[in-house]
């Protein structure tokens, strides 16, 4: 007997130390959000405590034997008109708040520093882009805004860090994103909250915050030695990007120098500003993305490259300012007959047709 | 007569049940099982839902079990998946969407109304045939190694990575909803074309306003979640690649689809409780429905707006920012005339003389539990909350507490306050009563713990968990025994009384629906002869002036 | 109360009301029962529209995303059969209207000979639907069943279809997306064949009732609410052939 309730006793005190209501806020969006949440929670009371007294209240001051015959009423335009703005009003006040903060949830800014996230069953890849990879783990700096940019290389998953109130879908074939500036330093839980087969409940993981030189000295002691861009670089070659795309004049394809953040006029008179979603769809369904000016013949990527792959090309291509880096991986690759010898100088700016810079 | 109820029972010393009535018209099964009559139709559905509930609260329990602990140390994850999404599945299209529909609605729509049967009693009948091949279906898959995709089946996990029975139940559920478009469409044929003379809409009962609104959305909603599983099937069977992103499919197509019905659905499921609390709240405190008008239009207006709030279940999936915009607003919208019935149902009480039967009691805990439910569905519609309460305990909290506190709650409401119009028996009140108190403790101990879990971060359908989420798992699942407690004690005294409960009588809660003029049971015509609507609903002067001319002889 | 009420009912019964034979006991009067049968087969048919329309918001969609890939696989359709099957549609939904009002007019012989050539002119749609889909099948366009892109790589390796079109070879990725269009094909035209089956399958049950007699006598509400049924499919492909077949004809 007294056994059983040491267990319990024990199970109680460790409880009621640690009770919470609500996970740490860890991020700056936190305690907006969870003042929304505590406003919501606010409203509901009263909302609760309003109901609860008029049902008792009435049962209670009209029950049988007090009131024994009832008084029929039709209702009141009135309390109809009350009782449906009132909560109306309320609604909308959360409804406006709640988007301003999905809007600045969903919204980064320009200068966050872009972590890639992989989520396939049933494990999460954070791809640093100076190279340094996790799996089911995932360090950041305090003081900085971070973007997750988001794929799934299977099914649907879901990112989600309660400390800093993000959640995002990973989706199967297209990026998505979330952003948050990590506030205090600590480890917290990171889930995967959509269902996505057998071992759905172990996707989970650490989210490490730490100080910015911690966070300096944890990225040098975990690179693995070549960074995302320049692991793209070494695929661009592989893969003979360069063989189309270089700043030669009769070039088959765009020069890709500078084209991240471009706004580029497609071949069917369309103009779209280039992004890390563009660039995936372009590798993997080059057809519809084809830039005005050169011919439909680049060839698909889809089945020939992970996605993993695909995010070390794109921010090779991010980091791509010149094209002295492309004409570095022009001669390791085959060069095609007609080009052989001709080589543009080192360093020039290229002109390729149908590109804009903003 | 004690003054605290209203219940007025024949003299049992000579009281018997009618001899002639819907129950001993035609003896033997295929009188049964080829019936045409309404009334027989949803008894045969009442025992199909009530074998159902219980499959689906045994996986409840075992679900309860393994969060006992941390680990998923009681079965196999993927067992535990397998339960789960089994106890989805059976619960909503097979307990839940046909639970006041198909046995209230099909026993007291002809009634309420004055017509002698449904329009199409045939299409009724059919509609039964449907859902037993659906569940039996439904039950072959659970015994052939289940499935394990979640009762929303979500692309591609259930279409190219799981090898379960996902086609045997999509056929299955695609089945079970063509057995609700059949009732819905019954339904609102009678409620156009068989009201009675004199019967105009807005003398109708507000239970047949809530099944007519609940019959828009299943007939309008269930087939574009039909044609959904046929291209689920057609996916999986022949890979086409309509939902596979290598093929240039797109998997949040399929979710469109899915939740374009699956969100009406829960309106389906919901209108027809709250159709019953009209009628309870009513009856139990002698006094006709404040705003019958309001109450009668936001049932249509919840249909009508149900229909364009999908997305938000989407929120964090990928959709843009402007749609984010539209559908958050419009389910703050839908939300209102939700909050507008329950204080009309308030209001009600108001100078009324109120009794506490068990129908009320139950009426009083769907009041509570539903506001509850659905205040918590506002901080879902809010997006920027959305972001971190979805995926969570807190949406599972959300909907058991709008569908099991709400419409469970609701349907025993409505089984109680018509069993003995439906029987000719009264059930035992003191045990219901104590039935409906612990049903209500134990449904907040088990589900209100799981809004801290949820808000704290615990995601759903995890069958382990990190440890400082077990105290409140413990308090869930105890809770849950209670529930437990709380479903079986109606089912043991509800049988008991079909044959040892006291003789009720053709009135015996004194109320004023046209189902409760004539005997119980009822004749299989229901009426002897096509009444004639003089007077308004809830009309308890009039009842008055009935009992007067009543002769009490019984026999 | 109830058992007097009993005896009253009973005796009441065979003289309450006259009713026509085919009336059922549960309506009042031919009217009533007519006018919701009638009600609740527009009702049916309005969620036929709910569950088409998946489909339609399925090609909606993909349409416009592959353009390309949608117009050079709709030339793989031949204009020459779809017209004819539009054609046969909308003359048996011309001999089924006769048929109604042949019902309505009494005149057993002319309903039963509309009712025939109605039935005919289903069975000529099944079969010209047969051959379309044969020839998908020898073509290798049957999606998930050894689907061939050869056609879209190197149009030129069809003559026939590349003489009237002249069109262009699609890039890989694009031409993936062709199994789309056809999957789209078989699941919406599958799906109206299937309606069409079963409404020939209720034609062939209505030809043997009417035959001997039993939708001349005054009771039309049958024939009628299949009349709506037969136009509804027949509506059904008239939205399909132009979205399957007329795709960018004008080359």
């Amino acid at each position: 007997m007294s056994h059983i309730s040491q267990v319990l006793w024990q199970f109680l005190i460790h409880w009621l130390t640690n009770f919470q209501l609500y996970p740490p806020e860890a991020s700056k969006i936190a305690p907006q959000m969870d003042a929304l949440y505590f406003f919501m929670v606010l409203v509901s009371m009263i909302g609760m405590t309003i109901v609860i007294l008029l049902v008792v209240g009435f049962s209670i001051m009209y029950s049988k034997k007090r009131h024994p015959v009832a008084v029929q009423i039709e209702g009141s335009t009135m309390l109809e008109a009350t009782w449906t703005i009132i909560p109306l009003g309320l609604f909308l006040i959360m409804f406006v708040w709640g988007a301003l903060i999905y809007f600045r949830v969903y919204t980064p800014p320009a200068n966050a520093m872009n972590i890639y996230i992989v989520g396939k069953q049933w494990m999460w890849k954070a791809e640093h882009p100076g190279g340094q990879h996790e799996i089911d783990a995932l360090h950041v700096p305090t003081g900085r805004a971070v973007q997750l940019t988001i794929i799934s290389q299977d099914v649907f998953h879901s990112f989600s860090i309660p400390a800093f109130r993000v959640k995002r879908e990973a989706i199967p074939g297209r990026y998505t994103s979330v952003w948050f500036e990590a506030t205090t330093p600590g480890t917290y839980h990171l889930f995967c909250t959509q269902y996505c087969g057998t071992d759905h409940s172990h996707m989970i993981g650490e989210v490490v915050v730490m100080t910015p030189d911690d966070f300096k000295k944890w990225l040098a002691s975990s690179t693995s030695g070549a960074s995302l861009a320049q692991n793209g670089e070494r695929l661009f070659a592989s893969l003979s990007c360069s063989a189309c795309h270089n700043s030669r004049p009769d070039a088959r394809g765009p020069s890709l120098a500078n084209v991240y953040g471009a706004k580029l006029t497609l071949a069917n008179g369309q103009t779209t500003i280039v992004d890390e979603a563009y660039l995936r769809d372009a590798i993997l369904n080059p057809s519809q993305h084809v830039t005005q000016g050169y011919a439909p013949i680049m060839p698909t990527y889809q089945g020939q490259i992970s996605e993993d792959g695909v995010i070390s090309l794109v921010e090779f291509l991010k980091t791509l300012n010149s094209d002295y880096r492309v004409q570095q991986t022009t001669t390791t690759t085959t060069l095609l007959p007609e080009s052989e010898g001709k080589t543009t100088p080192a360093g020039q700016k290229p002109a390729g047709q149908g590109m804009v810079k903003q | 007569m004690s003054s605290s109820t209203i219940v007025s029972l024949p003299d049992q010393s000579t009281a018997r049940l009618p001899k002639m009535n819907f129950l001993s018209r035609e003896k033997g099964l295929l009188s049964w099982l080829l019936t045409g009559d309404h009334k027989r139709i949803a008894t045969l559905y009442l025992i199909s839902i009530t074998f159902f509930f219980f499959i689906g609260g045994a996986l409840a329990g075992l679900i309860r079990l393994e969060l006992l602990t941390p680990q998923s140390d009681l079965m196999a994850t993927d067992t535990y998946n397998k339960v789960f999404s089994m106890h989805g599945i059976i619960m909503i299209f097979f307990f839940l969407v046909p639970s006041v529909p198909a046995t209230l609605g099909n026993f007291f729509i002809p009634m309420m109304i004055g017509a002698k049967d449904l329009a199409l009693p045939k299409i009724n009948l059919l509609s039964w045939y449907l859902y037993l091949a659906a569940g039996g279906l439904a039950l072959y898959a659970m015994m052939n190694g289940g499935v394990d995709t979640g009762w929303t089946f979500t692309t591609p996990l259930s279409t190219h990575f799981l090898n379960t029975n996902v086609v045997t139940s999509g056929i299955a559920i695609f089945i079970a909803g063509f057995s609700s478009i059949f009732t819905g469409l019954n339904f609102i044929v009678t409620i156009h074309k068989m009201r009675c003379p004199g019967m105009t809409w807005f003398r109708l009962p507000l239970f047949v306003w809530s099944n007519y609104a609940a019959s828009i959305l299943m007939v309008l909603g269930t087939p574009v979640l039909a044609i959904t599983l046929v291209l689920v099937v057609l996916e999986r069977v022949a890979g086409i690649g309509v939902f596979d992103p290598t093929k240039g499919g797109d998997p949040l197509l399929f979710q469109h689809l899915f939740w374009f019905y699956s969100h009406p659905a829960v309106y389906i499921m919901i209108l027809p409780g709250m159709g019953v609390i009209s009628e309870t709240v009513s009856t139990f405190s002698r006094k006709r429905v404040f705003g019958y008008t309001a109450v009668a239009f936001s049932s249509v207006a919840i249909a009508v707006f149900g229909f364009f709030v999908w997305a938000h279940h989407m929120f964090i999936m990928g959709i843009s920012n402007y749609s984010m915009l539209v559908f958050s607003l419009l389910t703050m919208l839908v939300a209102v005339p939700s909050a507008i019935k329950i204080f009309n149902w308030a209001f009600t009480l108001y100078k009324g003389s109120i009794t506490f039967e068990t129908p009320m009691l139950y009426t009083f805990g769907f009041m509570g539990l539903f506001t509850i439910g659905g205040l918590t569905g506002v901080f879902l519609a809010a997006s920027g909350t959305d972001i971190h309460l979805t995926e969570t305990y807190f949406i599972v909290a959300h909907f058991h507490f709008v569908m099991v506190g709400g419409m469970l709650m609701a349907f025993l409401a409505g089984v109680h306050f018509w069993w003995p119009k439906m029987t000719g028996r009264m059930y035992p009140e003191k045990i219901s009563q104590l039935a409906a108190i612990v049903t209500f403790i134990g449904f907040n101990f088990t589900f209100f713990p799981q809004f801290i879990l949820g808000t704290l971060g615990m995601p759903r359908r995890y069958a382990s968990y990190p440890p400082e989420f077990q105290v409140l798992n413990v308090f869930s699942t105890a809770g849950a025994t209670i529930l437990g407690v709380g479903y079986l004690l109606p089912l043991l005294y509800l049988t008991w009384s079909l044959r040892y409960g006291e003789i009720a009588g053709d009135n015996p809660w004194q109320a004023t629906g046209l189902e409760w003029q004539t005997q119980s049971p009822p004749l299989t015509e229901n009426f002897p002869a096509i009444p004639i609507m003089d007077h308004e609903a809830y009309d308890y002067e009039w009842l008055d002036t009935q009992k007067e001319k009543e002769v009490t002889s019984v026999g | 109360m109830s058992d007097s009420q009993v005896v009253v009912h009973v005796t009441a019964e065979g003289a309450h009301h006259e009713h026509l034979p085919y009336q059922r006991h549960h309506f009042e009067t031919y009217a009533q029962q007519s006018d919701a049968t009638n009600f609740a087969m527009w009702l049916f048919l309005l969620t036929e529209v709910m569950f088409f329309g998946g489909l339609f918001t399925a090609y909606l969609i993909y349409r416009n995303w592959y353009y390309p890939a949608f117009v050079e696989a709709s030339h793989q359709l031949q204009i020459g059969w779809g017209t004819a099957n539009t054609a046969v549609l909308i003359t048996s939904s011309f001999t089924m209207a006769m048929g109604v009002w042949s019902a309505e007019m009494r005149r057993k012989g002319t309903l039963v000979l509309c009712l025939v050539i109605t039935f005919i002119l289903g069975l000529v749609f099944l079969g010209i639907k047969t051959i379309e889909y044969k020839e998908k099948y020898d073509k290798h366009h049957i999606p998930g069943f050894h689907y061939s892109l050869k056609t879209f790589l190197d149009p030129q390796s069809d003559p026939e279809v590349y003489s009237e079109y002249h069109d262009k070879p699609l890039a890989l990725d694009m031409a993936r997306h062709t199994e789309i269009y056809f999957f789209l094909y078989f699941a919406m035209t599958g799906m109206h064949a299937l309606h069409m089956i079963i409404g020939i399958a209720i034609l062939g049950f209505m030809i043997f009732r009417a035959q001997a007699g039993a939708y001349t006598t005054g009771h039309v509400t049958f024939v009628e609410n299949f009349g709506l049924y037969w136009h509804f499919v027949d509506i059904i492909w008239i939205y399909l052939f132009p979205l399957l077949y007329l795709i960018s004809r004008h080359q």
